[in-house]
């Protein structure tokens, strides 16, 4: 009896690897293989926007896999492919935006808190030494 | 009082834009076509695979484009609505039906009402990629001259439409 039952809940246990989304492979080539996985991991899916169309399994998200993988058998190259999702799904559907005026601010934004970080630290370290060296000339005077 | 100026300024310079972030709705999608010609398509009308309906049919009148499909619960609220506009002659519809069967989608029609001038049959959804649709129903406005000006994703009401949809067309036909 206990030994059915580690039976059923270890079969049921590997059931899970069954969710797959794409079972079969998009293309024979390895290295196109690669490339289409990268490229739909790096794609957002618009119905399910905290997901990849790598891992949704929304029809949109199949939708654009098929398109993507139609794209890259014709020959298309990488940014041709991102060039088609942003005509029609705009900067917001490559998780990885590429550098245009409207981005901008997303590249550089996290570069400029760093360094208004810096900044400020060194603003603060100055400030503390400049305070300690007036605390030894005080001590100092006080000891004269 | 000079110590507290430069943190009081990050406050109220932030505070606004924390309260336009939190206002926007992150899962709305804004459309790539709006003011630019409605993305070209070319299919097979849902009642007769051997017509066409084509972005060269939207040329000439101001239009509406409606996406829907049978399996999609925000297509049926709206339908009641769009058959309004049908009968009242607010404003052709044209239609994409998207990722649909067909037999499913003549029986919705047949029962429901058929309140599109004509239905393009989308079976594999690379019109609907084609128009960045996100969800169904989407609606799109477009001009005389074939370009986007509006799309609205969601169910279309009487109160959507008046916000939304009446005064650009007015402004159209002034």
């Amino acid at each position: 009896m206990t030994q059915r039952l580690i039976v059923v809940i270890a079969s049921l246990l590997f059931t899970l690897s069954a969710f797959a989304i794409d079972t079969g492979k998009a293309f024979d080539d390895p290295e196109m293989q690669a490339r289409y996985e990268r490229l739909i991991a790096e794609t957002r899916c618009v119905t399910c926007q905290n997901q990849s169309i790598k891992d949704s399994n929304a029809f949109i998200a199949a939708d654009l896999r098929r398109e993507i993988q139609r794209l890259m058998s014709e020959g298309k190259s990488d940014e041709e492919v991102a060039e088609f999702l942003v005509t029609r799904y705009g900067d917001f559907v490559l998780y990885r935006p590429r550098m245009t005026g409207k981005t901008m601010l997303l590249w550089i934004a996290p570069f400029a808190f760093i360094l208004f970080a810096i900044f400020a630290f060194i603003r603060v370290l100055r400030h503390r030494m400049a305070l300690t060296m007036d605390d030894e000339a005080a001590d100092g005077g006080a000891a004269q | 009082m000079n110590k507290y100026l430069i943190p009081l300024i990050a406050v109220v310079v932030l505070i606004p834009i924390l309260i336009l972030g939190l206002q926007s709705d992150p899962r709305e999608l804004p459309s790539q076509y709006i003011g630019k010609p409605a993305p070209e398509f070319d299919l097979p009308t849902l009642k007769d695979p051997q017509k066409r309906v084509s972005t060269a049919d939207l040329r000439g009148q101001v239009s509406l484009v409606n996406i829907w499909a049978t399996w999609c619960a925000g297509c049926r609220a709206e339908h009641n609505f769009l058959m309004q506009l049908h009968r009242e002659q607010v404003i052709p519809i044209y239609a994409i039906n998207w990722r649909d069967n067909r037999p499913g989608a003549l029986d919705w029609l047949a029962q429901l009402g058929d309140p599109y001038v004509a239905s393009g049959f989308d079976e594999e959804g690379r019109v609907g990629i084609d128009w960045g649709v996100y969800g169904a129903p989407e609606t799109f406005l477009v001009n005389a001259e074939g370009h986007v000006l509006f799309r609205y994703p969601g169910p279309l009401n009487r109160t959507v439409w008046d916000q939304e949809f009446a005064p650009r067309i007015l402004e159209l036909k002034q």
